[in-house]
């Protein structure tokens, strides 16, 4: 803890005494104490760079993660989000001055609007639940506008991430939720049960959760509009589609985007996200805003003028200034070095490693539904002849093999779910790498099962007691009180 | 691979996508190399004029500061900025740790006694401090009073968020110039929250105590949005009564970046942990008897609540909430307080210097400031800016956009980065740009 180390007095950064007049303090408001560490600044950074070297990374190995897109982030992003005229400019100039950052958004909006084959978008989102409130808010404005004031449900897919759920329901609405078929795909026949004319809105992750792409999505997606309801598609698993298929050409009405995902932004350890929302056209009105507009078009010689335009009937702003603008940098610079056909190959790579390590993998593993997947592909981590072993097991024995596990537990439909999500940034040899690992545990599992339970064996923690961690909790340190060390 | 997999070509693991959608042609810009991607990027960058090349007194929510450059050595370094939720915690350890650190820093500096590990930014905290009060409370009461003296994005952020919503918002349009007691006035038994800021809006430093109690008296809650560096010096909200802190971290080392990413503080006392959304980092042993640190109350949470949780978070802004660390930790005990006493410092003499100018007042010079104060000039605000810019300095945030009536005043502010001799020249410029 950095609050172990150091001594009273220490200082990791001085800073000059103020070259002005003093004046005086405002007694009554002043603190007596501030308890914070007193470290200097090489027992600092030897702390923080310790703490790193605890962490699995992509830099530091495979990270199959599944759902996350735990994909390469160019090192040219981190370069090109710290250019002075990015980091120092401050979001409340006037547009005229920051002529720069706007055009950045201006480009990065309609890039997403063309890749998604949306009309619109907006960066406001600062996540990908953020953008799922986003884009159930202009669900509801829109109805409300028409006066359709009686829809009150949303109909959400047992595979779904549990953020659609907790959004809708944020929003105001009723969830029903409605079962997947015995191919993966969301129950048609369950889905058209429901639309009814108080349906608002259908959530559907596409690829969905499986992995899979929903094989009768356009017939679910008229069934809802027939209803008179509108189709949200969460794109976390836009990865898959890049450059091969557009959510809007079949007809969604809105999709977010998770740019730490599918656009290299980085992931940072949980964040920061950013979840811009793309829309069709009868929805661009209710966009988040303001959004980055042109004022002037270009002329022979001139760049055009680039100014804040709020959407006439918005559902208002949501958050402070304009979303995660240097992970709009980062995404502009990604998507400008890839252009349509380096897109397209990343959703062709990431699909056909998920599909290879799907080939290595099943036989010794039961693949949860036996069809092409997308960018990923879901096992059940379990065999019947050996009980006592769980997916939790296997991820937890992938640590020793020097893996990230795959993602536990997700989709919830699957027992003993093991989510792997390899992307189009790794090669062969790690794939044949991974697959060995996973092939080797799968015999450990009935040769040495107690290897597994309790793994991991080879990092520098064990198993860590989460049991405790809940019922005595723990969420800060204890401070030095004022006067100790 | 593709023999292993048992297709001719790629496309056809494409074959499930309707044929009339697959493939179509994206108009896109012909792709850049590295090279070239740099240097496109290094000509728009270039086309802003930012506070990296221009004297600024620009605050109101986002602030200059000086950043050590130890803060973005770690935050580069690829462990942490490729890492991904430490679902993992045998193999997340530092990620998990460095949050139970912010954690912990936080709780010191707000007085509070838990935080979670961060939230997108000040606006979204205060909208889901509103949220949580009601959690808290059961539904059962309404009203919400928001303090005029809340940044207005952050008002408008929680008019979205509460759309729809039987939540009432009061109290915005009371007189700017009222302080903390017109709120008392407005407190009632279906209040479930009061929102105040702290230092407020226009830079002002308000004793919330009596606030805080009436609002307990009627069994409402009490949220304070804070600005840290304040903290430094300020006492923590913890000791006035505060419920919920939320704030903006992006004082605590976080670049402008022209407004994000930033960092959502939101913390609360320990009664009311299993109603703050977010992630937490709790401290437990692992199977070989170390200390260690995993997500914890994952319960309260959406993937596992699904429609029964009280927030949709399922994020924190990791490597801001990581810079706010190793800053916080690099300037320690003394060096923040040495940040907010120059802050104060050079703020109280650039208003004293501006007061005494013709033509201008402060327009709350009574009241006890921070960092920040509101200026009242002979010109429009928007005016007098763009005769500020004509010799490099960007002016204070013109206030007449957000508040009719007052068109003729700035909100100006001054940060430990701003010399004594950009301030004089600001005064001499004041004076100069307004003899017309």
């Amino acid at each position: 803890m950095i609050y172990d180390l150091g001594a009273p007095g220490r200082q990791g950064v001085q800073f000059p005494a103020p070259d002005v007049p003093l004046a005086e303090l405002p007694q009554v408001h002043l603190r007596k104490d501030l308890p914070l560490p007193e470290v200097g600044e090489l027992e600092a950074l030897r702390h923080y760079t310790r703490l790193s070297q605890l962490n699995h990374s992509i830099l530091t190995g495979f990270y199959p993660l599944g759902s996350c897109t735990m994909k390469y982030n160019p090192v040219i992003n981190e370069d090109t989000a710290r250019l002075s005229g990015f980091a120092y400019a401050h979001p409340l100039q006037p547009a005229g001055m920051v002529q720069g950052s706007l055009a950045i958004m201006y480009h990065l909006q309609e890039w997403l609007a063309e890749i998604t084959g949306m009309a619109a978008s907006s960066l406001q989102p600062a996540a990908g639940a953020h953008g799922e409130l986003a884009g159930v808010m202009m669900i509801r404005a829109y109805h409300q506008q028409r006066g359709d004031t009686k829809r009150n449900k949303i109909l959400i897919p047992d595979s779904a991430h549990g953020t659609n759920p907790a959004t809708s329901a944020m929003s105001g609405y009723r969830v029903v939720e409605i079962p997947s078929d015995s191919r993966g795909n969301v129950d048609l026949a369950a889905l058209k049960a429901e639309c009814d004319d108080t349906l608002a809105g259908f959530m559907l992750t596409n690829p969905n959760t499986l992995g899979l792409f929903e094989e009768q999505v356009v017939e679910a997606i008229e069934a809802v509009h027939a209803a008179g309801g509108l189709v949200y598609g969460d794109g976390a698993n836009m990865n898959a589609l890049l450059g091969v298929c557009r959510p809007g050409d079949l007809g969604f009405d809105v999709i977010h985007l998770n740019l730490h995902k599918t656009f290299t932004t980085p992931h940072g350890g949980g964040g920061p996200g950013s979840g811009p929302v793309c829309v069709a056209q009868h929805l661009a009105d209710f966009l988040p805003g303001p959004i980055a507009g042109i004022a002037q078009q270009a002329s022979e010689g001139e760049a055009p003028e680039y100014d804040w335009v709020m959407p006439k009937d918005s559902i208002g702003r949501l958050k402070a200034f304009h979303g995660q603008f240097g992970m709009h940098v980062r995404a502009f610079t990604y998507i400008l070095m890839q252009g349509a056909e380096g897109l397209k190959a990343v959703a062709e790579h990431a699909v056909l490693n998920a599909n290879y390590l799907k080939a290595r993998l099943e036989g010794a593993y039961k693949v949860a539904y036996d069809r092409p997947c997308m960018h990923e592909v879901v096992l059940e981590g379990r065999w019947a002849d050996t009980p006592d072993v769980h997916a939790l097991d296997i991820s937890k024995r992938l640590m020793d093999y020097g893996f990230h596990p795959p993602t536990n537990y997700f989709p919830l439909i699957v027992r003993e779910a093991l989510m792997i999500e390899p992307t189009e940034t790794e090669d062969k040899a790690t794939l044949d790498a991974f697959a060995e690992a996973m092939l080797k545990i799968a015999e450990e599992a009935h040769s040495e099962p107690d290897t597994l339970r309790n793994a991991p064996h080879t990092t520098k923690f064990g198993r860590m007691d989460e049991v405790k961690a809940a019922r005595q909790l723990v969420l800060c340190c204890e401070f030095p009180r004022s006067g100790e060390a | 691979m593709l023999k292993t997999i048992g297709v001719a070509e790629v496309s056809q693991l494409f074959a499930g996508i309707p044929a009339k959608a697959r493939y179509p042609k994206l108009n896109l810009p012909e792709p850049l190399t590295e090279m070239e991607a740099r240097g496109e990027l290094e000509s728009i960058a270039a086309a802003n004029d930012s506070t990296y090349d221009l004297v600024s007194f620009l605050g109101a929510g986002a602030y200059s500061h000086y950043i050590p450059s130890g803060v973005d050595s770690i935050l580069r370094r690829g462990e942490y900025y490729t890492a991904y939720t430490p679902y993992q915690p045998e193999i997340s350890q530092g990620t998990l740790q460095a949050i139970f650190e912010y954690q912990s820093l936080i709780v010191a500096l707000t007085g509070m006694e838990v935080s979670n590990a961060s939230h997108y930014d000040g606006a979204t905290a205060l909208a889901e401090a509103v949220n949580m009060a009601r959690v808290i409370q059961r539904g059962a009461r309404k009203k919400v009073i928001l303090s005029p003296g809340l940044h207005p994005q952050y008002r408008a952020t929680v008019h979205t968020y509460e759309h729809g919503s039987d939540v009432q918002l009061l109290g915005e349009d009371l007189d700017l110039s009222a302080g903390p007691e017109a709120l008392i006035e407005l407190i009632d038994e279906d209040t479930s929250l009061v929102a105040v800021a702290y230092p407020d809006f226009f830079g002002r430093i308000y004793d919330y105590t009596a606030l805080a109690a009436a609002a307990h008296a009627k069994g409402a809650l009490l949220a304070v949005s804070v600005n840290p560096t304040a903290l430094g010096l300020l006492r923590p909200p913890g000791e006035f009564g505060a419920d919920i802190v939320t704030g903006e971290g992006q004082p605590l080392g976080i670049p402008l970046s022209f407004g994000g990413p930033y960092l959502g503080i939101l913390a609360t006392k320990q009664e009311y942990v299993r109603s703050l959304a977010g992630r937490l980092v709790g401290e437990t042993l692992d199977n070989r008897g170390q200390r260690g640190y995993v997500l914890t109350l994952s319960t309260r949470e959406q993937h596992i609540k699904r429609e029964k949780a009280s927030s949709n978070i399922c994020t924190n802004q990791g490597l801001m909430m990581l810079a706010a660390t190793v800053y916080t930790s690099l300037l320690g005990k003394q060096g923040l307080r040495q940040v907010a006493e120059s802050c104060y410092h050079k703020a109280h003499y650039a208003a004293a210097q501006i007061g005494k100018l013709k033509g201008f007042s402060l327009a709350y010079g009574d009241t006890p400031f921070f960092h920040e104060f509101v200026v009242k000039a002979p010109l429009p605000a928007a005016e007098l800016n763009r005769r500020l810019l004509e010799r490099g300095i960007i002016g204070g945030y013109a206030l007449g956009a957000d508040y009719p009536g007052l068109e003729d005043c700035s909100l100006l502010a001054v940060t430990e980065v701003n010399s004594k001799e950009e301030i004089d020249f600001l005064v001499e410029s004041l004076k100069e740009v307004s003899r017309g």
